[in-house]
């Protein structure tokens, strides 16, 4: 069994299932709705495969008017929404509830506009995120958040979860990369948000919504930036004897003034797993490889390597190997992105995501190799060093009776460490229901207070996207507080009396 | 407006609040003050400035971080990062000459607070992006954090940079904490004479697509120009446009080469190298040429390939004078003074063209009849109102600065 609570279904939406999919399938066809329980199946879970709930039915609707028709629907009726990209959330961020409608955009996916000139595209947010990058590739564009899953995730996804990847340390996360946005709040009501200007007017609206989990309302276009491609691009990998020289090879490498693009670390375990798996020719007889990659001309990226070389150089990596060609490029980038596949192939894998300030890498990965011994867990250690953000895979047997629970508390031991040294609980997969009860680690009950009314803004009912992000006591308090504000709102407030 | 509060502590911020919070006080909220006449004017009994909380918390170069509290000068934070090599990467402007002030005053937090970026914004991004984590007291005297000090984090809702750009009107920020980037080894800049808008608009356009990683493209009106105390440009009276490229020495030697040749259709550019570059980009900055002279100043935000034709269409009602950064994006337009300092023409020509306006620089009783930030739309208008309601529900914080009920 597994231990995050999840609300209790409302037996009588549950009851009114056939009407509900009648009245959705009146409202946008017979062909958007999946009420059948095999056809419901196949939306059960996200990629936080351990917890399941069949939705109550689910709608692909192919419209931003027939999204508001049935948001305006749920709300008439007090039916819960769960918003669905491509379901790879890692956090259960997608996790349907048995009383709510599951919202999938997936089949909202045409690019609408590109435009070079002013370096935008406009796109449904059904799309992948490769296929972005797909549509403007061939005049040497590209879109820049690239998360490990881009082939399938949606960019509705990575809105909500305001996705990273590896590339963001020169590039931003999704909430650097997109200029305005369409969306449809649960009233049905459809807002437009910026644009292909370069800043929006009024509150920075876009800051709250992206990042915002599904809870503020459903997207369904988005402006992103496109950006140059540069001349050319090289990985190289660096592997040392130890994590603490790799974690110290990155600050020299940041502190000299150097950018790369991407500096990614694995350790051992992950090492030889994806080796095992892409023949990248990653080094096998080192403790920690660095894969660092630079852009530019030829003569660019040879000058940066040879500097980047030679501060490795003072720290006696163990190995040091510059890609030698496009294929093996991709192959060290292949073996890297297909990490967590790779890693599933021979495990169940609970996949952490904390930041942490670098300095307190030594520390930090020692500690989670003691935390993971203590649980009896083994663990491989992926992740983008030039940004401290962690991705610990904390193996476990999903048949053995009781391992997942440990694994859940050495995750949940890992990640109140990596706030402790000044870090926070999630880098880019986002809370979702699986940090949801850590969040009094990182936050006090003020701060969460602030975020909370924020979601009463745009949902008061809290119908989008409920049990998620926030402890569900919490929400239980924001909701008296903010009716007890309501029933006072009435009576003259002190802005009236002055 | 004599009494101004100076809390010297996030503690003692908070204490003030509450006061004001129980008797329902509204109070105008300052940094430096350098800004203050931006925005509808703000009518309450009592201002607070952040300036007595100030000091660099915390300032790792190595993981390119760095904690100030709100009042910390500019400045000081400058130096500061350039004694390690780093820089603020978006480059915030210095409205202080524009709006007749001193230069240099403004205070770190103000800078988030109103997201101030510069012409670096065009490949670095603006202030609201380098914004990692904030802490401030709202107008229930909350004290609240938001975000933190890495570089990458999605853990609740991104309050902080949901403030920046708020203009003091949601929170009294105490501290906020930034990402920073090393210096660029070398800059040069390449100015084209004697374009007009439209060719200007083009070639910075051009420039961008380019996989050189132009750093800043701007393009000054003649009379603008003409401004210009830079030894080497100010002579003539002639349009100029710049492009500028920023990188380790052999990059921006071959970069520029190759600049040269793609934009050679648009003439022989003059080229400044480092000292010459750091002087013109550090006027541009400072909007050194448009000073404070009986005009408006309008700052408006658009699509950059409509920029020329939106400001030849306002040019039909008034005399203006453009200066384009961010290669069309951001116009900053000197207008002629008037009682609604050209408000209808030129927020009709923004609807038509698309963006959105701002009047930065009129007089009060301008600012009192003229909607100063651009009108919202209806859903954006309620949500804003929400927002505003969610943190500060007795409009207690600089109450009326952006919009006349909120």
């Amino acid at each position: 069994m597994t231990s995050i609570v999840l609300p209790l279904p409302d037996p009588s939406i549950v009851g009114r299932r056939d009407a509900i999919a009648r009245d959705l399938v009146a409202l946008c066809g017979a062909d958007a709705v999946i009420w059948d329980e095999d056809g419901r199946r196949a939306f059960e879970t996200d990629a936080l495969t351990a917890y399941k709930r069949m939705p109550l039915a689910v709608v692909l609707p192919t419209s931003t008017e027939a999204v508001s028709a049935i948001l305006k629907y749920a709300k008439a009726n007090r039916i819960r929404v769960v918003p669905r990209g491509a379901g790879t959330s890692l956090c259960g961020g997608a996790l349907p509830l048995e009383d709510a409608i599951v919202l999938g955009v997936s089949r909202m996916n045409r690019v609408i506009e590109v435009d070079f000139h002013n370096r935008f595209a406009r796109v449904e947010a059904g799309i992948t995120n490769l296929a972005i990058s797909a549509a403007v590739s061939e005049e040497g564009f590209f879109y820049a958040p690239d998360p490990s899953s881009q082939l399938a995730c949606t960019l509705a996804g990575n809105l909500a979860m305001n996705s990273g990847g590896a590339h963001c340390l020169k590039y931003g996360v999704t909430t650097n990369n997109v200029l305005g946005i369409k969306m449809v709040t649960m009233d049905g009501e459809i807002v437009e948000i910026g644009g292909s200007h370069l800043e929006a007017e009024g509150y920075d609206l876009l800051a709250l919504i992206v990042g915002s989990e599904g809870q503020f309302g459903i997207v369904t276009e988005a402006t992103v930036r496109i950006l140059r491609s540069a001349e050319g691009a090289r990985p190289m990998m660096i592997g040392f004897e130890s994590s603490a020289k790799a974690g110290i090879c990155v600050s020299r490498i940041i502190a000299s003034g150097i950018i790369p693009v991407a500096i990614e670390f694995m350790d051992k375990p992950a090492i030889e797993v994806c080796e095992a798996f892409a023949k990248a020719g990653y080094p096998k007889d080192v403790e920690a490889l660095l894969i660092i990659e630079v852009e530019g001309s030829e003569q660019e990226i040879a000058d940066r390597l040879a500097y980047i070389a030679s501060i490795a150089h003072e720290l006696n990596p163990v190995a040091m190997v510059v890609s030698g060609s496009p294929e093996q490029s991709a192959k060290i980038w292949k073996g890297r992105k297909a990490a967590f596949g790779a890693i599933g192939r021979i495990s169940d894998y609970y996949c952490m995501d904390g930041t942490i300030p670098l300095g307190h890498l030594p520390h930090v990965l020692e500690q989670i190799s003691e935390i993971c011994r203590r649980y009896g867990l083994r663990v491989a250690n992926i992740f983008h060093a030039g940004d401290g953000n962690l991705h610990p895979l904390v193996m476990y047997d999903a048949n053995a009776p009781g391992e997942m629970e440990k694994a859940e508390l050495a995750g949940a031991e890992i990640l109140k460490l990596c706030v402790s040294v000044g870090g926070c609980l999630t880098g880019e997969h986002g809370v979702g229901i699986e940090k949801r009860d850590l969040m009094r680690v990182q936050f006090t009950e003020e701060d969460l207070a602030v975020q909370l009314r924020i979601k009463s803004v745009f949902d008061p009912d809290w119908l989008l996207n409920c049990g998620k992000v926030f402890p569900l006591d919490a929400v239980e308090a924001a909701m008296a507080a903010a009716q007890f504000e309501a029933s006072r709102s009435a009576e003259p407030g002190p802005a009236e009396a002055a | 407006m004599d009494d101004i509060m100076r809390p010297a502590t996030e503690w003692e911020l908070k204490s003030m609040m509450t006061v004001l919070a129980e008797r329902g006080i509204p109070v105008e909220i300052l940094g430096a003050g350098s800004k203050r006449g931006i925005g509808r004017p703000v009518v309450a009994p009592v201002a607070l400035t952040t300036g007595a909380m100030r000091g660099i918390s915390l300032y790792e170069p190595s993981e390119l971080v760095m904690s100030a509290r709100a009042g910390t000068p500019l400045s000081q934070i400058e130096v500061e990062l350039a004694s390690r090599g780093q820089m603020l990467p978006f480059e915030p402007i210095d409205l202080g000459p524009a709006l007749g002030t001193d230069a240099g005053l403004q205070t770190i937090g103000a800078i988030f607070a109103a997201n101030i970026s510069g012409s670096r914004r065009i490949s670095a991004g603006a202030a609201r992006d380098y914004l990692l984590g904030a802490r401030g007291v709202n107008g229930r005297a909350e004290i609240f954090k938001s975000g933190g000090r890495v570089m990458k984090n999605v853990t609740g809702y991104d309050v902080a940079r949901g403030l920046a750009g708020s203009w003091g009107t949601l929170a009294v920020l105490s501290e906020v904490t930034f990402k920073v980037l090393p210096l660029p080894d070398d800059v040069a800049t390449l100015v084209y004479p004697d374009l007009t808008d439209d060719l200007a608009v083009e070639l910075m356009s051009l420039a961008l697509t380019q996989p050189y990683e132009v750093s800043g493209t701007v393009h000054l009106s003649p009379t603008l120009a003409s401004r210009l105390r830079h030894k080497g440009l100010s002579k003539e009276h002639r349009s100029l446009t710049a492009i500028r490229i920023e990188n380790f020495t052999r990059s921006v030697s071959y970069r520029k080469q190759k600049l040269r040749e793609i934009l050679s259709a648009y003439g022989a550019p003059l080229e400044l190298e480092l000292e010459s570059s750091l002087e013109f980009w550090g006027e541009v900055r400072r909007l050194s040429f448009l000073p404070p002279n009986g005009t408006h100043l309008w700052r408006i935000s658009t699509t950059p390939s409509v920029a020329a034709s939106l400001v030849s269409s306002i040019r039909r009602h008034m005399r203006v004078e453009a200066f384009y950064d961010w290669s069309g994006g951001l116009i900053w337009l000197e207008t002629p003074a008037s009682a609604d300092a050209g408000s209808a023409d030129i927020r009709r020509a923004v609807a038509t063209h698309g963006g959105h306006a701002t009047l930065i620089r009129a007089d009060e009783t301008v600012r009192r009849t003229v909607e100063v930030f651009h009108p919202l739309a209806p859903a954006t208008d309620k949500l804003t109102r929400g927002i505003k309601h969610a943190f500060d529900p007795f409009r207690l914080l600089n109450p009326g600065r952006m919009y006349a009920t909120m």
